[in-house]
């Protein structure tokens, strides 16, 4: 009882005396505050690394002799078409590289679809993402089967056990349901931005940074030159992908799509619901998930579109406004993989 | 227990230490359109909209680049659908400010430029002008449509017009800071002796948006009148160089224009330190910055025009054009 009387009368008497260096010590840590946070606002000036990384000196655009005269390269909504010779990996490279971005490619290898990781994924080291962070979010039920590929540095490989179905389009729409779950449990904490593909696919040329976006659809390889009326969308009314004849811009692949982790999150459980809503009333939509994919995009447009360049089959043949071919389906005997 | 002075001295070493830690978190951060909410905010859908569909083999203007090579869309006449935009628009409420001064003899031309941006600037849409004039009893009475504003600014002149042109930059700055990032979501500066003669509409409005010149956009990279001397902070290196913006129409949202007049002033004041005067002034710390800035949309000519030069095929619409005038009469 003595110790602590003493103690509390020690520290009135101190705080008596020192009442004037507290009142400033106050005033001081105000002020500091203030400007710390005012200082926070000034202009940050581009450090001078990145301006000598950006003094590089490319071929330069010119008004009159439009790269691609040949393709739409632009939407009338202003979303860029992906096309080769339309844009300059250098200086997008340059872009992407001082935000320090993380890049996640999400695939799936249920039953059987193991067997095309391993060309997967050695493609995707050559061409994918090439000088960024890479991981790569293998989903699969067979997670001893995944094969060990090397690997370059900053890229890394995440074994997720996911449970499978019976019937194939049941494993391909519950795609959307896994990467939604995933999306906000794990995906938004590692990566900046989502690309989620098909695995019985290589990448075949270089798929960079010119895809990015804040949430992007590629141009089904089918369907690029079709008119609205023409496309697979799903046109019974009964089911929530229903879109009208009248009514779509493209027709996008679900082989190949995404963007920020909050844009994929947001597609991915609009189409899940979608897809269990029509499930509770007994219908099917003609392409699974594509279809709803599709439904979503007609009323919240993607800000980027890949040209078929990044979704082709060589069974397609060659058609001349395709001068590159990135990312091609690897020849499969349908019957034996997907039912087994 | 009666309140002792040990309580207020504890109380007060208490604010203190809050005013340290809290203050930097309660300041209002500089406005981004359009903020980072949680994942699972409202999903915001486009109405039903009625629309010829774009063919991927069939472009609308193959005689002009559309697109620059870091995918920033350039504005032209024939490549976008103003119903798309601005329902696209609709869907966020957005307020955007202009901002243009009129000193000593350029009044004469605020009711040309006021009247016309009327009619035919984000027509429909929210826009404060923000007026900034040595003149204020001078500025003629206007009828604005609803959506509109205008803000009579006071400020003071300078006697050489090159140096009421620069420091624009620093007033922009200043107000963007104070006022303005509490008020509107996008910023654009514009001349004031401009006319508008076709509308101008939510095409514009971007990050980060440049007018490419009406004078120059056929020169090749090392004739166009980039600042060249290397004591200049202005100055671009022979052999870069995208395009030559114009300083007469800018903008973007109110954090990147913040930084760029915040950048281009910079430069300003240290070629004045330095004595010396960029070739054409703002309009060179201008296209230094977006050189290294690349701006996320371009204007094309259309978005401002010379009367000089007349019109050739590729400008289909002449959207905002200067107003003829002697400029020996007007500037000095």
């Amino acid at each position: 009882m003595r110790k602590d009387k003493g103690k509390r009368r020690w520290v009135k008497s101190y705080l008596r005396k020192h009442f004037h260096i507290l009142g400033c010590t106050v005033v001081l840590s105000f002020s500091l505050g203030y400007f710390w946070s005012m200082s926070n606002d000034t202009c940050q000036d581009t450090p001078s690394k990145i301006i000598e990384a950006l003094r590089k000196i490319y071929s330069r655009p010119q008004i009159l002799k439009p790269l691609r005269p040949d393709v739409l390269v632009m939407t009338p909504w202003f979303v860029p078409i992906v096309w080769e010779g339309t844009y300059n990996l250098e200086i997008l490279n340059e872009q992407f590289q001082q935000r320090n971005i993380t890049v996640g490619l999400t695939v799936f290898a249920i039953k059987k679809y193991v067997v095309f990781l391993k060309t997967f994924l050695e493609t995707a080291e050559m061409y994918f993402m090439v000088g960024h962070k890479v991981n790569y979010y293998i989903f699969t039920d067979r997670p001893q089967e995944v094969p060990k590929v090397e690997l370059k540095e900053g890229r890394n490989v995440v074994v997720l056990q996911v449970q499978n179905y019976s019937r194939w389009q049941e494993i391909s729409m519950r795609r959307m349901e896994m990467i939604n779950h995933f999306s906000q449990k794990q995906f938004i904490n590692e990566v900046d931005y989502l690309v989620c593909v098909d695995v019985d696919m290589r990448f075949n040329d270089l798929v960079g940074v010119e895809i990015l976006s804040n949430l992007f659809g590629t141009l089904h390889p089918g369907f690029y030159g079709s008119e609205r009326r023409s496309f697979t969308y799903e046109r019974r009314p009964a089911s929530q992908a229903y879109v009208p004849h009248d009514e779509g811009d493209f027709y996008y692949a679900a082989a190949f799509f995404g963007g920020t982790v909050k844009e994929v999150y947001k597609l991915t459980k609009k189409c899940h619901e979608a897809i269990m809503v029509d499930k509770d009333n007994g219908i099917e939509a003609i392409w699974q998930e594509e279809s709803h994919l599709n439904k979503y995009f007609v009323y919240h447009k993607p800000t980027k579109i890949l040209s078929p360049e990044y979704l082709w089959d060589d069974s397609l043949g060659r058609p001349q406004i395709l001068r590159k071919r990135r990312f091609l389906a690897v020849p499969k005997d349908h019957d034996a993989i997907k039912n087994k | 227990m009666a309140i002792r002075k040990v309580h207020v001295l504890g109380l007060v070493l208490a604010a203190g230490v809050i005013g340290f830690l809290g203050i930097p978190r309660f300041r209002q951060p500089m406005g981004q359109p359009a903020g980072q909410a949680d994942l699972d905010e409202t999903f915001s859908v486009l109405p039903r909209l009625s629309y010829p569909q774009p063919f991927v083999d069939k472009p609308q203007r193959t005689d002009v680049l559309v697109m620059s090579p870091w995918l920033a869309p350039i504005m032209w006449e024939g490549t976008f659908n103003r119903d798309i935009l601005n329902a696209q628009y609709r869907q966020k409420s957005l307020v955007v400010g202009v901002a243009t001064f009129a000193i000593k003899k350029y009044i004469r031309f605020i009711q040309g430029f006021i009247g016309s941006a009327n009619k035919y600037f984000l027509s429909g849409h929210r826009v404060n002008f923000y007026l900034f004039t040595d003149h204020p009893e001078k500025v003629p009475a206007m009828e604005l449509a609803s959506e509109k504003h205008l803000f009579i600014i006071p400020v003071q002149n300078y006697s050489r017009w090159q140096d009421i042109s620069m420091n624009r930059m620093d007033i922009i700055s200043n107000y963007i800071r104070s006022r303005w990032r509490y008020e509107v979501d996008y910023l654009y500066s514009m001349d004031i002796d401009l006319q508008m003669f076709e509308h101008i509409g939510v095409e514009i409005v971007d990050t980060l948006v440049g007018t490419i010149s009406s004078w120059q956009y056929t020169k090749p990279r090392d004739s166009n009148s980039y600042e060249r001397r290397p004591e200049s902070q202005a100055a671009i290196p022979s052999g870069e160089g995208d395009f030559y913006y114009a300083a007469s129409f800018n903008g973007g949202s109110v954090s990147e224009v913040y930084k760029l007049t915040t950048a281009c002033f910079k430069g300003v004041t240290e070629d004045r330190a330095n004595g010396i005067e960029a070739k054409w002034h703002e309009e060179s710390h201008l296209n230094k910055y977006l050189l290294y800035h690349k701006p996320t949309r371009l204007l094309s000519p259309e978005y401002y025009w010379d009367e000089e030069l007349g019109q050739p095929p590729i400008v289909k619409v002449k959207r905002l054009s200067s107003v003829r005038k002697n400029l020996q009469e007007v500037r000095y």
